[in-house]
């Protein structure tokens, strides 16, 4: 998810920073591109969200938006907050796969974003035949 | 009191069995099925199987009306959150959570969890108070007529520092064999001055290397109630 947003906002023409854990997940950022996701411009950074040292290195002081999209809803709601309340980032977009949590804190100020409950609404309107179908997709 | 304990690790049952004895109403959280099928052996109905950052698993388990939460997962994200919730949505009045790693205790702090336990940071500190830190070099030991001879170098702004040899306070049993100053050393009397950078010889009994150390340091002896 996080890299398909990361190169989406590239080819837009914003300054993009990915950080993960895992030194492997450059091949996500390359796949498909013609030329590596460094040569387009994109940086990419090894480390874990909650180190700040790693933060500081993808360049989360210069940060406009934050997107915090790891496999892990609580990393990605303590790490958020982090973005929010230690840093200052103007827009935090949280990835929170459970409707419950998503929702509480959606309450508290942040922006979550619930694939579940869109999946849920969509699936909702598809058998009550409010969404036109048409053919394979997907 | 009603004490719900979210992991059911070493700490989360060891602390679980000790509450219970104490006769408080105890709900642990385990979410390895494995792991709370053995913990369940003992604990029977004071254990449930469940991811404890569920708000559903929480509420299930009666966090609402829950006196205490105690977050001691091997994840810190999860003791943030477990904390974070349980204070802001639940309205629980005390929380306390186990924090792993030393250097996460900043983001426990930044989103008002405390107080935040690290069993690393307890145990630095402790070393930080059982390792004398105030320069002191063991010169002899004589064990066995329970004597030991200690060098020590006087800090500025420490009780020591200007003050005659009578007056330094030391206990009974200790006593300063000499003063090295300026290249020289030499063995003072009652009315010597100490002061800072000299380095003093001690002959004392064994056990009172505490007592006695603090006094030639600029940094107040450490008192104990500080940890945690």
């Amino acid at each position: 998810m996080g890299s398909a947003i990361a190169k989406s906002m590239l080819v837009e023409g914003h300054e993009v920073s990915v950080l993960d854990e895992n030194p492997e997940a450059i091949a996500l950022l390359n796949r498909g591109q013609d030329r590596s996701w460094e040569d387009l411009g994109g940086s990419f950074t090894v480390g874990t969200a909650l180190e700040i040292d790693a933060l500081l290195a993808a360049g989360i002081g210069q940060a406009d938006a934050f997107v915090a999209s790891t496999d892990g809803d609580n990393t990605n709601l303590v790490i958020a907050q982090i973005a929010k309340r230690r840093f200052n980032v103007e827009r935090v977009v949280v990835r929170v796969l459970d409707p419950g949590r998503a929702r509480w804190y959606a309450e508290q100020g942040l922006q979550t974003v619930c694939p579940t409950q869109t999946a849920i609404e969509l699936l909702e309107a598809a058998v009550r035949g409010q969404v036109p179908f048409e053919g394979v997709s997907g | 009191m009603y004490i719900l304990i979210v992991g059911a690790g070493k700490v989360g049952w060891n602390l679980a069995r000790e509450l219970v004895e104490k006769e408080n109403e105890v709900i642990a959280i385990e979410s390895s099925r494995r792991r709370y099928e053995v913990v369940e052996e003992e604990l029977e109905h004071s254990i449930q199987y469940g991811d404890g950052t569920e708000l559903w698993v929480l509420e299930r388990a009666g966090i609402e009306r829950a006196d205490l939460v105690i977050a001691v997962t091997g994840d810190d994200e999860d003791n943030i959150l477990i904390c974070q919730m349980a204070r802001e949505k639940y309205g629980v009045e005390r929380v306390v959570a186990r924090c792993n790693n030393p250097r996460n205790l900043q983001h426990f702090e930044l989103l008002g969890v405390k107080p935040a336990i690290s069993a690393t940071d307890l145990i630095l500190r402790l070393i930080e108070h059982e390792v004398p830190k105030y320069g002191l070099v063991h010169l002899l030991d004589l064990k066995e007529e329970r004597l030991e001879i200690i060098e020590m170098e006087v800090e500025e702004g420490s009780h020591a520092d200007g003050v005659q040899v009578a007056d330094l306070g030391l206990p009974d049993g200790s006593l300063v064999i000499s003063i090295l100053r300026d290249g020289g050393g030499f063995v003072p009397k009652g009315d010597s001055v100490v002061r800072a950078g000299d380095e003093v010889l001690l002959v004392l009994d064994i056990g009172l290397e505490d007592s006695v150390t603090g006094r030639f340091s600029g940094i107040a002896p450490a008192a104990s109630a500080d940890v945690g």
